[in-house]
């Protein structure tokens, strides 16, 4: 669903269409994305369009983007650990 | 990083899960030595600037590493790894979480989980860290969590800035 919802906006029926799910439960599962925010959504008459939160999406990018850094400056120290730890020589 | 040894980082956002391979250049033994035992573990674990302290270490399956991040003015990030399943020198799964001092968990916030897969790779050895989160939901609670910190220390170091200019 976050995955055709990042092509652009839909209806709650068209997002429910690929499940095979009764609306009330489907529309569970939105409630739950609601509230972590990550989808927003307005109704229009009886329609309810939904769409993905631009800034939770930009703050999910950010902190990913931060796992990278902290993964490749960790990986540089142990990098220089283990060429310490095998005294400089390929001990293989 | 040594640009000959392979650092791959990838995020499938759909399964809220992280997959990082990098290759070492060692044997897969003492490779693992570095991730299992604290005295080394200590000398890597936290990223640059930071340095790493080991409060307790019980590396067992049902066992954990209790140990502390500790950025350059003292401030300290408690973290816990509660070790699952472990074959050694192969795999090790564990749970991540941030804790206290301690060891007590935050209840309000969702724990990785850590898949750790050594794996010889010619004269090399391959780790693949698999980080995975429940839901979406949970992912987002540690994405609000790390922006609000990484706000606050924005703010200290404006602080402290404006502290030195105005001496």
């Amino acid at each position: 669903m976050v995955q055709q919802l990042g092509r652009g906006s839909a209806t709650v029926s068209e997002l429910a269409k690929p499940f095979d799910m009764a609306l009330p439960s489907f529309l569970k599962h939105i409630e739950v994305l609601q509230s972590s925010g990550l989808i927003v959504s307005r109704k229009v008459g009886r329609v309810r369009t939904c769409s993905l939160d631009p800034q939770a999406l930009a703050a999910a990018e950010r902190w990913f983007h931060e796992q990278r850094a902290i993964w490749e400056s960790r990986y540089e120290n142990l990098d220089s650990l283990l060429a310490n730890l095998n005294g400089g020589k390929d001990e293989i | 990083m040594r640009s000959d040894l392979r650092f791959d980082f990838r995020v499938d956002k759909a399964n809220s899960t992280m997959t990082i391979e990098k290759e070492f250049a060692a044997r897969r033994q003492l490779v693992w030595d570095c991730y299992t035992k604290s005295e080394l573990l200590d000398r890597w674990f936290a990223p640059k600037p930071m340095t790493t302290k080991t409060k307790s270490m019980d590396f067992r399956e049902g066992g954990h590493w209790h140990y502390a991040m500790v950025d350059p003015g003292g401030q300290e990030y408690w973290g816990r790894l509660d070790y699952q399943t472990i074959s050694p020198i192969d795999n090790f799964t564990a749970l991540d979480g941030f804790c206290d001092e301690s060891g007590t968990l935050d209840p309000e916030l969702p724990r990785s989980n850590w898949d750790v897969t050594f794996t010889d790779a010619s004269e090399r050895t391959l780790v693949q860290t698999v980080i995975s989160f429940k839901s979406a939901a949970e992912l987002e609670k540690v994405v609000e969590m790390g922006m609000e910190e990484g706000m606050t220390s924005t703010l200290e170091r404006l602080e402290e800035l404006l502290e030195t200019l105005e001496k």
